[in-house]
């Protein structure tokens, strides 16, 4: 017997799958738009942001109504805890591309090319994770999930480097500064898309596990 | 037969205790090897679909089912360790330690004072002050005794239903029980009296220990502390309520609690 609550629940999912999708696009142009310098992929990761706000207010309402009508338990709850947090992260991710985009559009506007250090690096292993972490949920897979948990590292020691990378680039060439400084931006918000991606990740691994990694919460 | 004040136990302290218990009706087993610990000051629900065997278990606590013809019980059922269905256990004495409340309020059909007051009675108290003591302190304990103490020479049959089985409530606490089982207690009940009927589930704990049997998964939620589900006899699983309603370990659980069953 299937419940109509079940149906409310695969419905409020797939939203997050749409939202989902409708993020990544937008993480894929704005960095197109820094690595190709392109103003015109960057304008429309700022203009199409408004769509994944709606869509984060859509599916708050539906966990609202879902919790208040149904009252779910046990892996539903789960689900229903796990989709309310990565809306959240989805829509942050969906504002740091938008941030990647605003600093390719700046940086279209500098005199020079800049050369973008580990930034292709960075944003090809953010894309992988995000692509995983959104996998991860959609096919309820804890060990791709596992997986995204274990890249995070990846990024955190390029956004490290990066530091030294540009300091060591601006000394060279002054007139460098403004770039450099972009170049930093994009690092600082790709190493923000991967923390978040990691706590989709850590939701699917509750959702279907029953397992609270985040923060070692199970080394505890 | 109790070797020490139950007053002094700890929630931690196993109150009953059931091992291998077996329960058969004529040839049909409606209980199947339920080896299961109920603490003290705790509320545990039995949950599981009908006919699946959590009202025979509970009345197998109080020694109910040896009303009922052809039933047999195999295992032990021990109250602070003693076994109650021991041939030297006095039932009487045992089902005033061990009290019940049922689906249906069932008051005599005597005055709401002579309903709490009949239990003291029979067991040979006639000092009116006393048994005014005893109604009063009873109907406080079920939370109606604001809304009678007028009225206490009216008949208990003229109460609301929600009223009704509160009274039951205070008839039976009337013979201070240890340990009362709820079979169904809210299920005839409306919103407001069963929430009335859950707190009072939620005050009682603190003093006795309570064993509730409820189709209603919400209410077993709200009001208890560990959830036994049941089903086809059989004890699928045990665990504190909160971890039943997060994060069930057995499959059969989850279907059940989330509707996803048959």
């Amino acid at each position: 017997m299937e419940r109509h609550f079940q149906r409310d629940l695969e419905q409020l999912k797939s939203n997050v799958i749409k939202m989902g999708s409708a993020v990544e696009q937008n993480l894929i142009d704005a960095l197109d738009a820094v690595l190709n310098n392109d103003p015109v992929l960057a304008s429309k990761v700022i203009s199409s942001d408004g769509k994944i706000n709606q869509f984060e207010i859509d599916i708050d309402n539906g966990v609202v109504d879902i919790l208040a009508l149904q009252q779910p338990v046990a892996s539903d709850l789960r689900l229903i805890l796990a989709i309310q947090k990565i809306n959240n992260d989805l829509e942050r991710i969906g504002d740091h591309a938008v941030n990647i985009a605003e600093s390719a559009y700046r940086l279209t506007e500098t005199p020079q090319d800049e050369p973008l250090l580990e930034i292709p690096n960075m944003a090809k292993i953010a894309k992988e994770m995000f692509q995983q972490a959104l996998d991860s949920f959609i096919h309820l897979n804890a060990q791709l999930a596992q997986s995204v948990l274990e890249s995070d590292d990846r990024i955190d020691a390029l956004n490290r480097g990066m530091n030294s990378q540009v300091v060591k680039f601006i000394k060279k060439d002054l007139k460098s500064i403004e770039g450099g400084l972009e170049l930093l931006r994009i690092s600082r918000n790709l190493e923000r898309v991967a923390d978040l991606t990691t706590n989709i990740a850590e939701e699917v691994l509750f959702h279907t596990q029953a397992r609270v990694v985040k923060h070692h919460a199970e080394e505890k | 037969m109790y070797s020490h004040s139950y007053k002094t136990l700890q929630p931690t302290d196993v109150r009953i205790k059931t091992e291998h218990l077996n329960i058969y009706y004529g040839k049909k087993q409606a209980i199947k090897d339920v080896s299961l610990d109920m603490f003290t000051h705790r509320v545990t629900a039995l949950i599981g679909p009908s006919g699946c065997g959590k009202s025979t278990y509970l009345r197998s606590l109080n020694r109910m089912n040896d009303l009922i013809e052809n039933s047999r019980t195999e295992g032990n059922v021990l109250l602070d360790g003693v076994n109650i269905y021991d041939k030297q256990v006095d039932v009487v004495e045992l089902r005033k330690k061990v009290g019940m409340i049922f689906q249906k309020s069932n008051p005599f059909p005597k005055s709401i004072f002579e309903n709490v007051a009949y239990g003291p009675r029979i067991n040979g108290m006639n000092d009116k002050k006393k048994l005014e003591d005893i109604v009063e302190r009873s109907l406080k304990q079920a939370a109606l005794w604001e809304e009678v103490k007028d009225d206490l020479a009216k008949s208990g049959l003229s109460l609301s239903g929600g009223q009704q089985q509160r009274l039951c409530i205070a008839r039976a606490l009337a013979v201070d029980p240890e340990i009362l089982l709820m079979d169904e207690p809210a299920s005839a009940l409306d919103p407001i009296a069963t929430a009335k009927i859950e707190e009072l589930i939620y005050e009682l704990k603190n003093t006795y220990t309570i064993v509730i049997v409820t189709h209603n998964m919400q209410q077993a939620a709200r009001v208890s502390d560990y959830t036994g589900f049941f089903y086809m006899g059989e004890l699928i699983e045990f665990d504190e309520t909160k971890k039943i309603f997060t994060m069930p370990a057995k499959k059969q659980t989850e279907d059940y609690i989330t509707g996803r069953f048959g």
